[in-house]
């Protein structure tokens, strides 16, 4: 049995924060980059160019990379011969409001959903999985609500079509428009149940742009040549630069059902992970 | 482009067009904009002068040490859509923000001759570059969603929808 301190934890999640926040992910950057290459229309290429500037400017002065520094989202997987000494929960928030506080990011987060009064830093949305060994991996993703907010979720049926599935989820980033900050990764989640393909859909934003999905990765090139010929483009002015990257993530599901939800990132896709 | 705008100024504005603002903007977002109409509605006083106002849709993070503002890039405008008829009506005359806009706010926007702009969407860092001043205004007690004046210079814009209603998009 491996212990390690809630304390360790806790400083992991706060270091986690503040660099999702400030230092966009290498992969992002770069996906931008070559969009910017690509890219023929004039106002898009200059919007490109301010975003890749902004990263520069948030990396060198510290400031966060955009205004909505998120609600963090925590992914935690825990390696079963770990002990936790000490409150788990309780360091990963504190670990949040550390970060949060020690880089001037926002206090976006309010405790009652409907009274909304006196926006904190925390708590975090905490998933935790259990794996083997005596490692823990922490994820924290920062997601922007801009982009959440335009969030789908849809229960087909199980004879449902794969045609009728693409349509939904070109339909879900049409219907976001300029709205959530396009160029966009689009997170997919397929399978399981309805909250656990939101998860899944979630858990999709976590991986390196371009790095395909081993069954489904023909299906993922598809829907990006299908989402950008949307031609929505940087801010939704146009453009080639649509969708930066597609990432669908499967698991099992049942026999009456067929659950798939959307997950849009704007292309202030933040995350950062650690191994302790 | 200096503030405060003048009808002939608004009138010449286009959609699509780039321009550099100077001057003073007022950041409100979603909750100040339910505290503005509800002082409208019930004839209570304003925290500041709508008239000529122009309204920036944002809610910046912290300041850090040595800084004048955070990252303050544009929030998402159509959360803002039901009210900004009232607060055009009361004579705001242009707000900044991101994303489309309602046909009854296009509207209000031909009917009382204002200007919606777009500001660089997820460039907070970049943008808080041309703010010079900050002065806090009122609703402190909504933290980020409080309303600041913003002394702003050359602050980069798009005209996205213009005094006649024509749209960027």
């Amino acid at each position: 049995m491996r212990i390690i301190a809630a304390k360790k934890m806790q400083d992991a999640v706060a270091d986690l924060c503040i660099q999702a926040n400030l230092y966009l992910r290498r992969d992002v950057l770069s996906e931008l980059k070559r969009a910017y290459k690509r890219e023929k229309n004039k106002r898009a290429k200059d919007i490109l160019r301010a975003i890749i500037e902004n990263a520069r400017i948030a990396k060198n002065e510290k400031l966060a990379i955009c205004q909505d520094t998120g609600m963090p989202v925590v992914f935690l997987e825990i390696g079963q011969e770990v002990g936790i000494k000490g409150d788990l929960k309780a360091a990963v928030d504190k670990g949040i409001m550390e970060g949060y506080r020690k880089a001037s990011l926002r206090n976006s987060i309010i405790k009652n959903p409907l009274s909304r009064k006196t926006p904190g830093y925390s708590p975090a949305v905490i998933h935790t999985k259990i794996a083997k060994g005596n490692k823990v991996k922490i994820a924290v993703l920062p997601k922007g609500f801009g982009c959440e907010n335009k969030s789908q979720l849809k229960m087909f049926k199980p004879t449902a079509r794969i045609e009728e599935i693409k349509k939904f989820i070109i339909d879900s980033v049409r219907s976001a428009g300029p709205d959530a900050c396009p160029p966009y990764v689009v997170g997919i989640g397929i399978g399981g149940t309805a909250d656990y393909a939101g998860l899944l859909a979630k858990k999709a934003l976590l991986r390196k742009l371009g790095a395909r999905s081993s069954e489904l990765g023909g299906l993922e090139i598809n829907l990006l040549t299908s989402i950008n010929k949307l031609n929505i483009g940087p801010m939704g002015l146009g453009g080639k630069a649509t969708c930066l990257a597609v990432a669908i993530e499967t698991y099992p599901t049942h026999i009456a059902g067929l659950p798939v939800a959307v997950n849009i990132s704007c292309h202030a896709l933040r995350s950062a992970e650690k191994i302790v | 482009m200096i503030f405060p705008f003048t009808e002939e100024n608004i009138r010449n504005l286009k959609a699509s067009e780039e321009i550099l603002l100077s001057g003073i903007i007022y950041v409100a977002r979603d909750q100040a904009h339910n505290r503005l109409i509800e002082a409208i509605k019930k004839k209570r006083s304003l925290p500041f002068d709508l008239k000529g106002a122009v309204i920036y849709y944002c809610g910046p993070t912290k300041t850090p040490k040595g800084k004048i503002i955070g990252s303050c890039g544009p929030t998402t405008s159509s959360r803002m859509d039901e009210f900004t008829p009232a607060l055009l009506k009361a004579g705001v005359k242009g707000m900044i923000g991101k994303g489309s806009r309602s046909k009854e706010v296009v509207a209000a926007i031909r009917k009382f001759k204002a200007v919606y702009f777009l500001a660089y969407a997820g460039c907070g860092a970049l943008l808080s570059k041309y703010v010079r001043k900050v002065t806090p205004v009122a609703y402190k007690d909504l933290g980020p969603e409080a309303i600041l004046k913003l002394e702003v210079k050359g602050f980069p814009l798009i005209v996205g929808i213009d005094s006649r209603g024509k749209s960027a998009y």
